[in-house]
């Protein structure tokens, strides 16, 4: 267990209020290591998206910090923070519908200096042949499962060195689940760490090494992922598992 | 159009076409002619600067005209300080760039409603400025701009030189309008039009590109503007009304927001419908051009409401 390695990513009593009243989130601290896949479950409404806006810089906590390689985030832009090397695949995708994959996948390099991209390109079609088929196609005419692996393509192609998920697994058929958790694992190998957001959780808590669980803006549990599964309480309110 | 106007054969036989107009138009005694296509001209140049703003970042601006007018007053005052007229041309396409800039920068946080609304109200600041700065823009009583004939050469008539500078500067337009919409900077555009947040989780740099839009649109009207003072010799208040405004976005919105070739043809319909109703009809038609405008922007909205020619992108994100 790497728990000497220094946190790649850090929160620290990190609070959210929508408006003037709503707390999304109650002091959430966590932490994630260079290499980990570390997961991250919980309930609707538990605050699970709002985590990932604020790391990503959407947001602004109210309070709290985040710290990315020892830089703290506060008040940078998502385009600074995803030259830093952070990048997240929002939930519902959110591809350029009426962009072509190419297109797509070049607007995900934007924050790159570069000129000369065909290594990104042939990365991600690497990874996702069928992107490779579709590259002059438009982004909306794709099916769910290919929009989530652009959306993915997009995010790797700014070389992430810590990629961020948001319900990955959303609205798509298990066995496009099933692919799509397979090439998380391969990214992984790649040497990209992983901070994964899902109510899927169980196929979470396999692909991920520790997870923490999130209850009503606040962190519940946090633990190695293998334990979690075995965690009567956690079956009981997650998994739909006695 | 759309393909005719993307090949080069036909574009340069179009624009062949317009230049020779004004001496087709001499030829046929009918000079006046020549004045009506200057101002479409111009107006194309506006129609296809505020497509920046309206038509490729999706921000309604309803006080554009204020630029035109800058690029005109700038020009005026640069030729009484005994600037040489193309450096004053230049002088007045920076100097609006530059007020645009700034005003970008205070506004642009703003969005729909709120933009079009603060944007309306700068157009009638700048009005009231211009009104009352007696001191540099001689107030309601306007500008003499001196003499500059252009192109002597080609024609003795000041109507027909000015025509062909215009010609140039929408050419100029059109060139710059189809580089920048099929880079990657008119990517980007299309990226931030379509989903914001997935744009900003991308790395665009969302604020900076909806800046260099609304930045980039004065440029047209600053050249607009200053190919006006010279032509007319003369600035006043009154040709920068509220009304001016409205009519560049309704050429955008008619012709097809982000579609050149509907811009360059929404201009041609708008401000060209009224001198011709004056010529083909009586002069006492041109009471009624705002009752056509509003005919024509009404049946717009119900028959064809992505434009008369509409982009391809633009098309699909209105059907959808």
């Amino acid at each position: 267990m790497s728990e000497k390695a220094p946190a790649m990513l850090s929160l620290d009593d990190v609070h959210a209020i929508y408006g003037k009243k709503i707390r999304a989130l109650k002091g959430v601290s966590l932490e994630v290591r260079a290499g980990e896949v570390v997961a991250l479950i919980g309930n609707n409404g538990a605050g699970k998206t709002t985590m990932m806006k604020i790391i990503a810089g959407l947001l602004k906590p109210e309070k709290g910090r985040v710290t990315f390689q020892g830089r703290d985030l506060a008040g940078l832009p998502p385009h600074r923070i995803m030259r830093m090397g952070l990048s997240l695949v929002p939930e519902g995708r959110r591809i350029f519908p009426r962009l072509s994959v190419m297109e797509n996948l070049e607007m995900g390099a934007f924050c790159r200096s570069e000129k000369d991209l065909s290594r990104e390109y042939d990365h991600v079609f690497h990874l996702f042949p069928v992107l490779g088929k579709r590259r002059c196609q438009l982004g909306g005419t794709l099916s769910g499962g290919e929009q989530q692996m652009l959306a993915m393509g997009r995010a790797l192609m700014a070389a992430p060195k810590l990629l961020m998920l948001d319900e990955p697994s959303m609205g798509l058929a298990p066995v496009v689940v099933d692919k799509i958790f397979e090439i998380i694992g391969l990214i992984n190998k790649e040497g990209v760490t992983v901070l994964l957001v899902e109510q899927n959780a169980k196929r979470a808590l396999r692909a991920a090494a520790r997870a923490y669980v999130l209850e009503t803006g606040m962190v519940a549990v946090a633990q190695d992922a293998a334990t979690l599964l075995k965690d009567p309480a956690v079956r009981k309110a997650y998994l739909g598992l006695d | 159009m759309k393909k005719l106007l993307g090949s080069r054969w036909a574009l340069g036989a179009a624009l062949a076409a317009a230049a020779a107009f004004p001496f087709l138009a001499q030829a046929v005694e009918q000079p006046y002619l020549v004045r009506v296509a200057g101002v479409i001209g111009l107006f194309m140049i506006l129609g296809l600067g505020l497509n920046f703003t309206l038509g490729y970042a999706g921000l309604f601006d309803l006080g554009f005209i204020s630029f035109y007018a800058i690029g005109a007053y700038t020009t005026a005052i640069a030729m009484r300080a005994h600037v040489p007229a193309p450096l004053a041309i230049v002088l007045a396409v920076a100097i609006t760039l530059a007020m645009r800039a700034l005003l970008g920068l205070t506004i642009l946080r703003l969005r729909g409603d709120y933009l079009a609304v603060v944007t309306m109200g700068f157009g009638e600041i700048a009005r009231l400025v211009i009104n009352n700065l007696d001191s540099l823009t001689n107030g309601p009583k306007g500008m003499q701009v001196r003499p500059w004939r252009p192109l002597a050469c080609i024609s003795p008539d000041p109507n027909v030189q000015y025509y062909l500078l215009i010609l140039a500067g929408v050419s100029l337009a059109v060139v710059a309008s189809r580089r920048i919409e099929s880079s990657r900077v008119g990517r980007a555009w299309v990226a931030i039009r379509e989903d914001e947040v997935a744009a900003r989780l991308s790395g665009i740099p969302v604020r900076e590109y909806k800046l260099l839009a609304f930045t980039l649109s004065a440029a047209f009207a600053g050249l607009a503007g200053a190919l006006f003072a010279l032509w007319e010799q003369f600035v006043t208040p009154e040709s920068f009304v509220f009304w001016e405004s409205v009519l560049v976005v309704s050429i955008v919105v008619l012709g097809g927001m982000g579609s050149i070739a509907g811009v360059l043809l929404g201009a041609l319909i708008l401000v060209g419908l009224p001198p011709l109703m004056q010529w083909t009809l009586s002069a006492e038609w041109i009471n009624y051009r705002y009752l056509f405008f509003g005919l024509i922007l009404v049946l717009a909205t119900l028959f064809r409401p992505q434009g008369l020619l509409p982009s391809a992108r633009r098309e699909s994100e209105l059907s959808s």
